[in-house]
Protein backbone atom coordinates (compact mmCIF):
# COMPACT_ATOMS: atom_id res chain seq x y z
CA UNK A 1 0.00 0.00 0.00
CA UNK A 2 2.99 2.22 0.75
CA UNK A 3 4.71 1.67 -2.33
CA UNK A 4 1.73 2.60 -4.11
CA UNK A 5 1.33 5.48 -2.85
CA UNK A 6 4.30 6.66 -3.15
CA UNK A 7 4.16 5.71 -6.77
CA UNK A 8 0.91 8.35 -7.05
CA UNK A 9 2.96 10.80 -4.84
CA UNK A 10 5.71 11.01 -7.25
CA UNK A 11 3.66 10.93 -10.57
CA UNK A 12 2.29 14.32 -8.51
CA UNK A 13 5.17 15.73 -8.54
CA UNK A 14 5.95 14.34 -12.07
CA UNK A 15 3.00 16.14 -13.32
CA UNK A 16 3.63 19.08 -11.57
CA UNK A 17 7.05 19.50 -13.45
CA UNK A 18 5.57 19.10 -16.49
CA UNK A 19 3.34 21.90 -15.65
CA UNK A 20 5.78 24.38 -14.30
CA UNK A 21 7.08 25.75 -17.61
CA UNK A 22 3.61 26.86 -18.73
CA UNK A 23 3.38 28.46 -15.43
CA UNK A 24 6.66 29.94 -15.37
CA UNK A 25 6.05 31.20 -19.14
CA UNK A 26 2.73 32.67 -17.99
CA UNK A 27 4.06 34.20 -14.72
CA UNK A 28 7.29 35.88 -16.99
CA UNK A 29 5.18 37.58 -19.12
CA UNK A 30 2.91 38.58 -17.05
CA UNK A 31 4.90 40.28 -14.82
CA UNK A 32 7.89 41.41 -16.37
CA UNK A 33 6.68 42.13 -20.61
CA UNK A 34 3.52 42.90 -19.94
CA UNK A 35 3.93 44.67 -15.94
CA UNK A 36 0.87 43.51 -14.94
CA UNK A 37 -0.38 41.92 -11.53
CA UNK A 38 -1.54 38.43 -11.05
CA UNK A 39 -5.16 37.93 -11.05
CA UNK A 40 -7.26 35.68 -9.13
CA UNK A 41 -4.82 34.34 -7.29
CA UNK A 42 -7.09 31.45 -5.59
CA UNK A 43 -8.66 30.65 -8.95
CA UNK A 44 -5.05 29.39 -10.50
CA UNK A 45 -4.22 28.04 -7.01
CA UNK A 46 -7.17 25.90 -7.28
CA UNK A 47 -7.07 25.59 -10.88
CA UNK A 48 -3.55 24.50 -11.05
CA UNK A 49 -4.05 21.70 -8.38
CA UNK A 50 -6.73 20.45 -10.40
CA UNK A 51 -4.70 20.38 -13.44
CA UNK A 52 -2.22 18.44 -11.73
CA UNK A 53 -4.58 16.12 -10.23
CA UNK A 54 -6.14 15.47 -13.21
CA UNK A 55 -2.78 14.93 -15.28
CA UNK A 56 -2.07 12.23 -12.70
CA UNK A 57 -5.02 10.41 -13.47
CA UNK A 58 -5.11 10.50 -16.60
CA UNK A 59 -1.39 8.69 -16.71
CA UNK A 60 -2.59 6.21 -14.13
CA UNK A 61 -5.74 5.54 -16.20
CA UNK A 62 -3.80 5.28 -19.40
CA UNK A 63 -1.77 2.35 -17.92
CA UNK A 64 -4.68 0.72 -16.13
CA UNK A 65 -7.23 0.86 -19.24
CA UNK A 66 -6.51 2.49 -22.77
CA UNK A 67 -2.99 1.02 -23.19
CA UNK A 68 -4.24 -2.44 -22.37
CA UNK A 69 -7.21 -2.40 -24.42
CA UNK A 70 -6.09 -1.33 -27.26
CA UNK A 71 -3.41 -3.70 -27.41
CA UNK A 72 -5.77 -7.11 -26.13
CA UNK A 73 -8.00 -5.75 -28.77
CA UNK A 74 -5.28 -6.07 -31.31
CA UNK A 75 -4.16 -9.34 -30.43
CA UNK A 76 -7.83 -11.14 -30.65
CA UNK A 77 -8.58 -9.34 -33.86
CA UNK A 78 -4.92 -11.01 -35.17
CA UNK A 79 -5.66 -14.14 -33.18
CA UNK A 80 -9.14 -14.29 -35.01
CA UNK A 81 -7.35 -13.81 -38.37
CA UNK A 82 -10.89 -11.91 -40.13
CA UNK A 83 -9.35 -9.09 -42.30
CA UNK A 84 -12.87 -8.07 -42.65
CA UNK A 85 -14.05 -7.09 -38.82
CA UNK A 86 -10.67 -5.65 -37.88
CA UNK A 87 -10.59 -3.02 -40.42
CA UNK A 88 -14.19 -2.52 -39.68
CA UNK A 89 -13.18 -1.67 -36.08
CA UNK A 90 -10.34 0.39 -37.06
CA UNK A 91 -12.87 2.36 -39.47
CA UNK A 92 -15.59 2.71 -36.52
CA UNK A 93 -13.06 3.89 -34.05
CA UNK A 94 -11.72 6.87 -36.18
CA UNK A 95 -15.34 7.50 -37.18
CA UNK A 96 -16.97 7.58 -33.89
CA UNK A 97 -13.99 9.28 -32.04
CA UNK A 98 -13.66 12.08 -34.38
CA UNK A 99 -17.39 12.75 -34.81
CA UNK A 100 -17.99 13.94 -31.45
CA UNK A 101 -15.13 15.86 -30.58
CA UNK A 102 -15.37 19.47 -29.21
CA UNK A 103 -11.96 20.35 -30.78
CA UNK A 104 -13.83 19.75 -34.27
CA UNK A 105 -17.27 20.99 -34.02
CA UNK A 106 -15.83 24.14 -32.69
CA UNK A 107 -13.48 24.33 -36.10
CA UNK A 108 -16.23 23.44 -38.16
CA UNK A 109 -18.51 25.86 -36.71
CA UNK A 110 -16.11 28.63 -37.44
CA UNK A 111 -15.28 27.39 -40.94
CA UNK A 112 -18.95 27.97 -41.85
CA UNK A 113 -18.94 31.20 -40.62
CA UNK A 114 -16.13 31.94 -42.84
CA UNK A 115 -17.64 30.14 -45.47
CA UNK A 116 -20.78 32.52 -45.18
CA UNK A 117 -19.05 35.47 -45.40
CA UNK A 118 -16.70 34.64 -48.73
CA UNK A 119 -20.36 33.73 -50.35
CA UNK A 120 -19.67 30.62 -50.85
CA UNK A 121 -22.53 29.29 -49.02
CA UNK A 122 -26.26 31.27 -48.19
CA UNK A 123 -25.58 33.51 -45.08
CA UNK A 124 -28.90 31.22 -43.25
CA UNK A 125 -28.45 29.51 -39.65
CA UNK A 126 -29.75 26.49 -42.07
CA UNK A 127 -27.26 26.84 -44.55
CA UNK A 128 -24.16 27.25 -42.26
CA UNK A 129 -25.55 24.27 -40.01
CA UNK A 130 -25.84 22.09 -42.86
CA UNK A 131 -22.13 22.76 -43.81
CA UNK A 132 -20.32 22.27 -40.28
CA UNK A 133 -22.42 19.18 -40.27
CA UNK A 134 -21.21 18.21 -43.58
CA UNK A 135 -17.68 19.32 -42.62
CA UNK A 136 -17.65 16.84 -39.59
CA UNK A 137 -18.96 14.31 -41.20
CA UNK A 138 -16.33 14.41 -43.92
CA UNK A 139 -13.52 14.99 -41.11
CA UNK A 140 -14.92 12.10 -39.24
CA UNK A 141 -15.05 9.80 -42.58
CA UNK A 142 -11.73 10.95 -42.99
CA UNK A 143 -9.92 9.58 -39.97
CA UNK A 144 -11.98 6.57 -40.32
CA UNK A 145 -10.51 6.26 -43.50
CA UNK A 146 -6.96 6.83 -42.17
CA UNK A 147 -7.09 4.50 -39.36
CA UNK A 148 -8.32 1.86 -41.79
CA UNK A 149 -5.57 2.54 -43.91
CA UNK A 150 -3.00 2.28 -41.20
CA UNK A 151 -4.27 -1.03 -39.95
CA UNK A 152 -3.65 -2.54 -43.57
CA UNK A 153 -0.82 -0.91 -43.86
CA UNK A 154 0.60 -2.47 -40.58
CA UNK A 155 -0.95 -5.97 -41.82
CA UNK A 156 0.55 -5.68 -45.26
CA UNK A 157 3.62 -4.41 -44.08
CA UNK A 158 3.89 -1.38 -46.36
CA UNK A 159 6.50 1.39 -45.48
CA UNK A 160 4.98 4.30 -43.99
CA UNK A 161 6.42 6.67 -46.40
CA UNK A 162 5.33 4.95 -49.21
CA UNK A 163 1.61 5.91 -48.54
CA UNK A 164 2.74 9.57 -46.44
CA UNK A 165 4.59 11.24 -49.49
CA UNK A 166 2.26 10.45 -51.83
CA UNK A 167 -0.12 12.19 -49.07
CA UNK A 168 1.98 14.91 -49.04
CA UNK A 169 1.76 15.55 -52.48
CA UNK A 170 -1.57 14.92 -52.62
CA UNK A 171 -2.21 17.85 -49.82
CA UNK A 172 0.15 19.99 -52.00
CA UNK A 173 -2.11 19.43 -55.24
CA UNK A 174 -5.65 19.88 -53.75
CA UNK A 175 -4.08 23.19 -52.56
CA UNK A 176 -3.74 24.80 -56.07
CA UNK A 177 -7.63 24.03 -56.79
CA UNK A 178 -8.86 24.49 -53.15
CA UNK A 179 -10.59 27.96 -52.53
CA UNK A 180 -8.86 29.89 -50.35
CA UNK A 181 -11.07 30.08 -47.18
CA UNK A 182 -10.76 26.93 -47.35
CA UNK A 183 -7.10 26.37 -47.10
CA UNK A 184 -5.99 27.12 -43.36
CA UNK A 185 -9.37 24.86 -41.68
CA UNK A 186 -8.24 22.35 -43.99
CA UNK A 187 -4.67 22.05 -43.01
CA UNK A 188 -5.65 22.96 -39.13
CA UNK A 189 -8.18 20.24 -38.68
CA UNK A 190 -5.47 17.52 -39.63
CA UNK A 191 -4.14 18.79 -35.94
CA UNK A 192 -7.10 18.54 -34.17
CA UNK A 193 -8.80 15.66 -35.35
CA UNK A 194 -6.88 13.34 -32.68
CA UNK A 195 -7.81 13.63 -29.53
CA UNK A 196 -6.48 13.05 -26.19
CA UNK A 197 -8.31 9.60 -25.17
CA UNK A 198 -8.11 8.26 -28.98
CA UNK A 199 -4.01 8.75 -29.22
CA UNK A 200 -2.98 6.36 -26.28
CA UNK A 201 -5.66 4.10 -27.87
CA UNK A 202 -5.25 3.95 -31.57
CA UNK A 203 -1.34 4.24 -30.76
CA UNK A 204 -1.78 0.78 -28.60
CA UNK A 205 -3.91 -0.40 -31.39
CA UNK A 206 -1.24 0.07 -33.29
CA UNK A 207 1.61 -1.00 -31.33
CA UNK A 208 -0.59 -4.42 -30.22
CA UNK A 209 -0.71 -5.14 -34.13
CA UNK A 210 2.50 -5.23 -35.37
CA UNK A 211 3.34 -7.20 -31.92
CA UNK A 212 0.73 -9.83 -32.65
CA UNK A 213 1.74 -10.40 -36.27
CA UNK A 214 5.13 -12.20 -37.36
CA UNK A 215 7.68 -10.27 -39.27
CA UNK A 216 6.18 -6.58 -37.98
CA UNK A 217 8.37 -4.74 -35.66
CA UNK A 218 5.88 -2.26 -33.43
CA UNK A 219 8.91 0.24 -33.22
CA UNK A 220 9.26 0.46 -37.52
CA UNK A 221 5.47 -0.38 -37.69
CA UNK A 222 3.17 -0.42 -34.80
CA UNK A 223 3.49 3.83 -35.02
CA UNK A 224 2.11 5.87 -37.55
CA UNK A 225 -2.00 5.43 -37.27
CA UNK A 226 -1.77 8.95 -36.04
CA UNK A 227 -0.02 10.40 -38.56
CA UNK A 228 -2.62 9.09 -41.35
CA UNK A 229 -5.53 10.54 -39.01
CA UNK A 230 -3.82 13.74 -39.39
CA UNK A 231 -3.16 13.83 -43.04
CA UNK A 232 -6.05 12.68 -44.53
CA UNK A 233 -8.89 15.16 -43.02
CA UNK A 234 -6.84 17.69 -44.88
CA UNK A 235 -7.24 16.17 -48.46
CA UNK A 236 -10.52 15.55 -47.40
CA UNK A 237 -11.60 18.78 -46.08
CA UNK A 238 -10.14 20.66 -49.05
CA UNK A 239 -12.01 18.35 -51.70
CA UNK A 240 -15.60 19.11 -49.57
CA UNK A 241 -14.75 22.62 -50.30
CA UNK A 242 -13.88 22.02 -54.05
CA UNK A 243 -17.31 19.93 -54.26
CA UNK A 244 -19.70 22.87 -52.36
CA UNK B 1 -21.04 25.89 -5.74
CA UNK B 2 -20.06 27.38 -9.02
CA UNK B 3 -17.40 25.09 -8.72
CA UNK B 4 -18.92 22.13 -8.39
CA UNK B 5 -21.38 22.85 -11.04
CA UNK B 6 -18.25 23.67 -13.56
CA UNK B 7 -16.66 19.87 -12.15
CA UNK B 8 -20.22 18.48 -13.01
CA UNK B 9 -20.14 19.81 -16.37
CA UNK B 10 -17.20 19.25 -18.02
CA UNK B 11 -17.73 15.75 -16.39
CA UNK B 12 -20.59 15.24 -18.21
CA UNK B 13 -19.16 16.33 -21.64
CA UNK B 14 -16.50 14.43 -21.06
CA UNK B 15 -18.44 11.59 -20.70
CA UNK B 16 -20.08 12.40 -23.84
CA UNK B 17 -16.91 12.59 -26.07
CA UNK B 18 -15.44 9.10 -24.40
CA UNK B 19 -19.15 7.42 -25.24
CA UNK B 20 -18.94 6.34 -28.77
CA UNK B 21 -14.97 5.30 -28.19
CA UNK B 22 -16.64 3.11 -24.95
CA UNK B 23 -19.47 2.12 -27.51
CA UNK B 24 -17.48 0.86 -30.31
CA UNK B 25 -15.16 -1.01 -28.05
CA UNK B 26 -17.74 -2.75 -26.06
CA UNK B 27 -19.80 -3.93 -29.56
CA UNK B 28 -16.95 -5.46 -31.28
CA UNK B 29 -15.43 -6.84 -27.76
CA UNK B 30 -19.28 -8.71 -27.49
CA UNK B 31 -20.08 -9.29 -30.92
CA UNK B 32 -17.01 -9.97 -32.77
CA UNK B 33 -14.56 -10.90 -30.50
CA UNK B 34 -16.87 -12.45 -28.39
CA UNK B 35 -15.10 -12.91 -24.93
CA UNK B 36 -15.48 -11.37 -21.74
CA UNK B 37 -12.72 -8.59 -21.07
CA UNK B 38 -9.76 -9.77 -19.31
CA UNK B 39 -8.95 -7.60 -16.25
CA UNK B 40 -12.37 -6.21 -16.64
CA UNK B 41 -12.17 -4.41 -12.87
CA UNK B 42 -8.97 -2.94 -13.52
CA UNK B 43 -10.22 -1.64 -17.12
CA UNK B 44 -13.30 0.09 -15.56
CA UNK B 45 -11.31 1.87 -12.41
CA UNK B 46 -8.87 2.91 -15.30
CA UNK B 47 -11.27 4.08 -17.18
CA UNK B 48 -13.04 5.81 -14.64
CA UNK B 49 -9.02 7.41 -13.94
CA UNK B 50 -9.34 8.76 -17.70
CA UNK B 51 -12.15 10.75 -17.33
CA UNK B 52 -11.66 12.29 -14.13
CA UNK B 53 -7.85 13.23 -14.90
CA UNK B 54 -9.79 14.50 -18.09
CA UNK B 55 -12.03 16.15 -16.21
CA UNK B 56 -10.07 17.64 -13.04
CA UNK B 57 -7.45 18.88 -15.90
CA UNK B 58 -9.85 20.45 -17.81
CA UNK B 59 -11.61 22.28 -15.18
CA UNK B 60 -8.06 23.02 -14.05
CA UNK B 61 -6.83 24.99 -17.19
CA UNK B 62 -9.98 26.53 -17.63
CA UNK B 63 -9.56 28.09 -14.00
CA UNK B 64 -5.98 28.55 -14.04
CA UNK B 65 -4.38 28.98 -17.91
CA UNK B 66 -6.70 29.46 -20.12
CA UNK B 67 -8.44 33.18 -19.53
CA UNK B 68 -5.19 34.46 -18.41
CA UNK B 69 -3.13 32.84 -21.68
CA UNK B 70 -5.74 33.73 -23.87
CA UNK B 71 -5.75 37.63 -22.53
CA UNK B 72 -2.15 37.52 -22.78
CA UNK B 73 -2.61 36.47 -26.02
CA UNK B 74 -4.90 39.29 -26.49
CA UNK B 75 -2.28 41.81 -25.15
CA UNK B 76 0.63 40.77 -26.46
CA UNK B 77 -0.39 41.67 -29.95
CA UNK B 78 -2.32 45.03 -29.66
CA UNK B 79 -1.58 48.20 -31.05
CA UNK B 80 -1.09 49.34 -27.54
CA UNK B 81 1.92 46.68 -26.80
CA UNK B 82 3.33 47.10 -29.65
CA UNK B 83 3.61 50.72 -30.70
CA UNK B 84 4.04 50.17 -34.37
CA UNK B 85 7.28 51.71 -35.63
CA UNK B 86 5.89 52.34 -38.95
CA UNK B 87 2.14 53.74 -40.26
CA UNK B 88 0.40 50.36 -40.85
CA UNK B 89 -1.56 51.19 -43.61
CA UNK B 90 1.30 51.77 -45.85
CA UNK B 91 3.81 48.86 -44.61
CA UNK B 92 3.79 46.50 -41.43
CA UNK B 93 7.71 46.15 -39.94
CA UNK B 94 7.72 42.35 -38.85
CA UNK B 95 10.13 43.35 -36.07
CA UNK B 96 8.16 44.84 -33.96
CA UNK B 97 6.03 41.94 -33.26
CA UNK B 98 9.42 40.19 -31.46
CA UNK B 99 7.81 39.95 -28.29
CA UNK B 100 4.71 38.23 -30.35
CA UNK B 101 7.71 35.38 -32.06
CA UNK B 102 8.99 34.73 -28.48
CA UNK B 103 5.82 34.26 -26.72
CA UNK B 104 5.07 32.06 -29.36
CA UNK B 105 8.31 30.11 -28.99
CA UNK B 106 7.62 30.14 -25.01
CA UNK B 107 4.32 28.87 -24.74
CA UNK B 108 4.38 26.39 -27.82
CA UNK B 109 7.26 24.67 -25.98
CA UNK B 110 5.54 24.83 -22.25
CA UNK B 111 2.23 23.28 -23.60
CA UNK B 112 3.40 21.10 -25.89
CA UNK B 113 5.67 19.55 -22.96
CA UNK B 114 2.44 19.28 -20.42
CA UNK B 115 0.26 17.69 -23.89
CA UNK B 116 -1.50 14.44 -21.91
CA UNK B 117 -1.31 12.84 -25.47
CA UNK B 118 2.06 13.50 -26.01
CA UNK B 119 3.07 12.17 -22.92
CA UNK B 120 0.87 8.37 -23.43
CA UNK B 121 2.71 8.45 -27.20
CA UNK B 122 6.14 8.85 -25.69
CA UNK B 123 5.47 6.05 -22.57
CA UNK B 124 5.01 3.86 -25.31
CA UNK B 125 7.55 4.57 -27.61
CA UNK B 126 10.25 4.10 -24.32
CA UNK B 127 8.58 1.03 -23.45
CA UNK B 128 9.08 -0.50 -26.99
CA UNK B 129 12.29 0.78 -27.70
CA UNK B 130 13.02 -0.98 -24.89
CA UNK B 131 14.27 2.74 -23.49
CA UNK B 132 16.64 3.41 -26.90
CA UNK B 133 14.11 6.36 -27.40
CA UNK B 134 14.02 8.15 -24.05
CA UNK B 135 10.12 9.41 -23.33
CA UNK B 136 11.57 12.78 -21.71
CA UNK B 137 13.79 13.37 -24.63
CA UNK B 138 11.30 12.65 -27.05
CA UNK B 139 8.92 14.84 -25.34
CA UNK B 140 11.86 17.56 -25.82
CA UNK B 141 12.03 17.12 -29.48
CA UNK B 142 8.47 17.91 -29.88
CA UNK B 143 7.87 20.98 -27.66
CA UNK B 144 11.25 22.27 -29.84
CA UNK B 145 9.26 21.46 -33.40
CA UNK B 146 6.13 23.13 -31.98
CA UNK B 147 7.97 26.16 -30.78
CA UNK B 148 9.86 26.79 -33.60
CA UNK B 149 6.32 26.28 -35.51
CA UNK B 150 4.27 28.94 -33.47
CA UNK B 151 6.75 31.45 -33.93
CA UNK B 152 7.39 31.03 -37.80
CA UNK B 153 3.56 30.29 -37.90
CA UNK B 154 3.12 34.24 -35.86
CA UNK B 155 6.01 35.77 -38.37
CA UNK B 156 3.64 34.21 -41.42
CA UNK B 157 0.39 35.97 -39.52
CA UNK B 158 2.54 39.44 -39.76
CA UNK B 159 4.35 39.24 -42.68
CA UNK B 160 1.12 37.90 -44.38
CA UNK B 161 3.36 35.13 -46.73
CA UNK B 162 1.49 32.36 -47.66
CA UNK B 163 0.59 29.49 -45.80
CA UNK B 164 1.21 27.20 -48.49
CA UNK B 165 4.29 28.05 -48.91
CA UNK B 166 5.32 27.36 -45.60
CA UNK B 167 3.74 23.85 -45.65
CA UNK B 168 5.12 22.64 -49.25
CA UNK B 169 8.33 23.97 -47.85
CA UNK B 170 8.32 22.04 -44.89
CA UNK B 171 7.02 19.01 -46.86
CA UNK B 172 10.10 19.02 -49.04
CA UNK B 173 12.19 19.09 -45.99
CA UNK B 174 10.50 16.28 -44.39
CA UNK B 175 10.76 13.93 -47.38
CA UNK B 176 14.61 14.65 -47.28
CA UNK B 177 15.19 14.09 -43.69
CA UNK B 178 12.70 10.44 -44.58
CA UNK B 179 15.39 9.69 -46.78
CA UNK B 180 18.22 9.71 -44.12
CA UNK B 181 17.10 8.86 -41.21
CA UNK B 182 17.21 5.77 -39.01
CA UNK B 183 14.25 3.81 -40.33
CA UNK B 184 13.06 3.25 -36.79
CA UNK B 185 12.24 6.49 -36.15
CA UNK B 186 9.75 7.67 -39.05
CA UNK B 187 6.39 6.18 -37.91
CA UNK B 188 6.78 8.10 -34.47
CA UNK B 189 8.29 11.27 -35.82
CA UNK B 190 5.32 11.50 -38.10
CA UNK B 191 2.61 10.53 -35.59
CA UNK B 192 4.07 13.08 -33.13
CA UNK B 193 3.25 15.75 -35.61
CA UNK B 194 -1.08 14.54 -35.15
CA UNK B 195 -0.50 14.58 -31.05
CA UNK B 196 1.02 17.48 -30.25
CA UNK B 197 -1.82 19.57 -30.74
CA UNK B 198 -4.59 19.43 -28.75
CA UNK B 199 -6.10 19.95 -25.16
CA UNK B 200 -3.37 22.38 -24.14
CA UNK B 201 -1.80 23.73 -27.08
CA UNK B 202 -4.94 24.33 -28.90
CA UNK B 203 -7.07 27.01 -27.32
CA UNK B 204 -4.04 29.24 -26.44
CA UNK B 205 -2.36 29.33 -29.91
CA UNK B 206 -5.51 29.77 -31.41
CA UNK B 207 -6.27 32.83 -29.39
CA UNK B 208 -2.70 33.91 -30.24
CA UNK B 209 -3.65 33.42 -34.10
CA UNK B 210 -7.07 35.22 -33.75
CA UNK B 211 -5.36 38.15 -32.06
CA UNK B 212 -2.77 38.52 -33.97
CA UNK B 213 -4.88 38.53 -36.83
CA UNK B 214 -7.28 41.27 -35.67
CA UNK B 215 -4.84 43.76 -34.79
CA UNK B 216 -2.65 43.87 -38.12
CA UNK B 217 -4.54 46.15 -40.51
CA UNK B 218 -5.08 44.06 -43.89
CA UNK B 219 -5.29 40.66 -42.26
CA UNK B 220 -8.38 38.53 -41.74
CA UNK B 221 -8.88 37.23 -38.60
CA UNK B 222 -11.03 34.42 -39.76
CA UNK B 223 -8.80 33.66 -42.45
CA UNK B 224 -5.61 33.85 -41.71
CA UNK B 225 -5.81 33.37 -38.09
CA UNK B 226 -5.96 29.43 -38.78
CA UNK B 227 -3.06 27.57 -39.22
CA UNK B 228 -1.00 28.00 -36.70
CA UNK B 229 -2.02 24.34 -35.33
CA UNK B 230 -0.81 23.42 -39.48
CA UNK B 231 2.94 24.90 -38.51
CA UNK B 232 2.91 23.01 -34.85
CA UNK B 233 2.06 19.53 -36.26
CA UNK B 234 4.44 20.23 -39.01
CA UNK B 235 7.84 21.07 -37.11
CA UNK B 236 7.88 18.75 -34.38
CA UNK B 237 7.85 15.72 -37.49
CA UNK B 238 11.65 17.75 -38.85
CA UNK B 239 12.25 18.24 -34.88
CA UNK B 240 11.74 14.34 -34.26
CA UNK B 241 13.57 13.45 -37.16
CA UNK B 242 16.42 15.70 -36.80
CA UNK B 243 16.91 14.38 -33.22
CA UNK B 244 17.04 10.68 -34.60
CA UNK B 245 19.62 11.71 -37.07
CA UNK B 246 21.25 13.70 -34.40
CA UNK B 247 21.78 10.07 -32.05
CA UNK B 248 21.95 8.51 -34.60
CA UNK B 249 25.27 10.56 -35.81
CA UNK B 250 26.90 10.45 -32.78
CA UNK B 251 26.71 6.35 -32.13
CA UNK B 252 28.17 6.32 -35.11
CA UNK B 253 30.75 8.56 -34.31
CA UNK B 254 31.94 6.76 -30.50
CA UNK B 255 31.77 3.77 -32.56
CA UNK B 256 34.43 4.71 -34.93
CA UNK B 257 36.01 6.09 -32.29
CA UNK B 258 35.94 2.67 -30.34
CA UNK B 259 37.15 0.89 -33.44
CA UNK B 260 40.13 3.66 -33.91
CA UNK B 261 41.24 2.98 -30.29
CA UNK B 262 41.35 -1.24 -31.33
CA UNK B 263 42.95 -0.33 -34.55
CA UNK B 264 46.03 1.19 -32.73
Amino acid sequence: MLQVKNKFVKQLLGSFMDLLPIFAVIFIFQLFILRQPIPNITDIAVGTGFVVIGLTLFIQGLEKSLFPIGETMAYAFAKKGSLFWLLLFAFSLGFGTTAAEPALIAVADEAARIAAEGGLIDATDNAKNDYALGLRLTVAFSVGFAILLGVLRIIRGWPLHYLIIPGYIGVVTMTFFAPDAIIGIAYDSGGVTTSTITVPLVTALGVGLASAIRDRNPMTDGFGLIAFASLTPMIFVMAYGMIL
Amino acid sequence: MMLLNEIFATLLSTLRDVAPIIFVIIFFQLVVIRRPFSHFKNLVIGMIYVILGMTFFLVGLDKALFPLGTSMAEQLTSDDFIKPSTDQSLSIAWQDYYWVYIFGACIGFATTLAEPALIAVAIKAQQISGGAIKAWYLRIAVSIGVSVGISLGTYRIVSGIDLYLFIIAGYIIVILQTIFSPKLIIGLAYDSGGVTTSTVTVPLVTALGIGLASSIPGRNPLMDGFGLIAFASLFPIMAVLAYAQFADWISHRTQLKQLDRKGE
